[in-house]
């Protein structure tokens, strides 16, 4: 299984039946591919929609149905469209139950950083630090190390954040980890790897439980 | 009562140095014929207030290309390279605001209230010179309401009073930006008699709106 996917699978196995889920742009989009049989959510989009269905078949794309990123999209039975400050209502005043979001950092603190790298990348917040805010359960997709090989789950962000305190879950390729009152806590690890493979990639100070479970098997 | 308009009379109305409150989100519900209309004007210095920047050739990235902006109020602007290089330069002042937070500073405006209290950016840059308010234990950030000389906004359907429908994820900021404006534009795909739009379907009240221009025109 390639990261994406394994990041990805993992994550959709905390959605529950009935949630309304937002899926940030980029490898959180991936877990709509992988919802467990059974389980069915809503998912928003921050333009101004809920209940999002899949890519339209090409040729039947509408101008006037796009998602948050930009990319064409259809309406599931019972649908519905708002402007964008109704958008953000249900966002910031907490009607979202669980947001899957990228990072460029994440730290042991449940601080996310996300949106900017001074001087190098600009694109601006757009709706990350209101959904990071004001989420029910924010979920960080990310891999567990950046392509220097570097920990990207850090003592302590240190680009700019974009919100502070408010991640719950952090699911990598390498690990599951509880942002909890006490501490980061390894919950899972990916089946092939040891504890002590993972607290070594890791900067970001870990409590490790007597049982710590496994993700990955099919 | 409410005046439709070619898209070049539109244009003309703005003047340079104008605040505008443009509708659309990565361009879907952006007012093109008027961002066209603009375009091919001499306007200069506008201070443009958006969601996002959007694409080099479509929405408010047109304007960004013709050098036509002095300064934005946005809250994405990743979609659009020539706007990031005029930032990078010193070329253009930008104000990244997050998109909720933009929404409620310009529904503010147009609801009379002088700003509002978010927790959305304690703990970041985006707190930086602003007041910090609790309220019963908990902190707030105040947010100052953003007007507009004009908003520019697109709809689908309009009637001759200016009642404006909006269709699917076009909708976004346009009845919000239609709030703030001195002066409201709004561009419709279609305009209707008045009596033919269902009161129950109507967004934007015509209250809102000064000015009409036939989408395409």
């Amino acid at each position: 299984m390639d990261k994406r996917e394994l990041i990805s699978k993992r994550i959709a196995q905390e959605l529950h039946d009935g949630d309304y889920v937002n899926l940030g742009i980029g490898l959180p989009t991936e877990v709509a591919n992988h919802i467990p049989e059974g389980i069915h959510v809503i998912f928003q989009s921050e333009n101004g929609m809920l209940g999002v269905g899949p890519a339209p078949a090409p040729g039947s794309e509408d101008k006037d149905l796009i998602n948050a990123g930009g990319g064409f999209i259809t309406e599931l039975p019972g649908a519905s469209y708002f402007d964008s400050a109704t958008s953000f209502a249900i966002i910031r005043g907490g009607h979202i139950d669980i947001t899957v979001l990228g990072a460029l950092q994440v730290d042991q603190h449940g601080n996310l950083a996300n949106w900017m790298i001074p001087g190098k990348l600009v694109p601006g917040m757009g709706g990350a630090m209101d959904l990071v805010t004001g989420a029910k359960k924010v979920i960080v997709a990310t891999e567990h190390c950046d392509k220097y090989g570097n920990s990207k789950i850090l003592k302590q962000c240190t680009l700019p954040l974009t919100a502070k305190g408010k991640v719950n879950l952090i699911v990598t390729d390498m690990a599951v980890l509880e942002v909890a009152s006490y501490g980061l806590v390894l919950k899972e690890i990916a089946v092939g790897l040891t504890v002590e493979d993972v607290v070594k990639a890791t900067d970001a100070d870990l409590v490790v439980p007597e049982q710590v479970g496994f993700f990955g098997t099919e | 009562m409410v005046k439709i308009i070619s898209a070049s009379e539109a244009a003309a109305l703005i003047k340079s140095g104008d605040r505008l409150l443009i509708g659309g989100f990565l361009a879907a519900g952006a007012p093109e014929t008027i961002i066209d209309a603009l375009a091919a004007s001499n306007i200069r210095d506008l201070h443009v207030v958006c969601i996002a920047s959007d694409w080099e050739n479509k929405g408010i990235g047109k304007l960004v290309v013709n050098h036509q902006i002095s300064s934005a109020q946005v809250s994405h602007m990743g979609t659009n390279k020539e706007i990031q290089a005029q930032f990078n330069k010193g070329e253009i002042s930008i104000e990244l605001i997050p998109q909720g937070t933009l929404m409620e500073r310009v529904r503010a405006a147009g609801a009379g209230l002088g700003g509002i209290l978010t927790p959305t950016g304690l703990g970041t840059v985006v707190e930086e010179g602003k007041d910090v308010i609790v309220v019963d234990n908990q902190p707030y950030l105040l947010e100052k309401a953003i007007h507009g000389d004009f908003a520019l906004i697109k709809a689908w359907k309009a009637d001759k009073l200016g009642n404006l429908v909006y269709r699917k994820t076009a909708r976004n900021s346009n009845p919000i930006m239609a709030m703030a404006g001195k002066i409201v534009i709004a561009e419709a795909e279609e305009i209707v008699e008045v009596g033919e739009l269902d009161p129950e379907s109507i967004v934007t009240p015509g209250i809102f709106v000064n000015y009409l221009v036939q989408s395409g025109e």
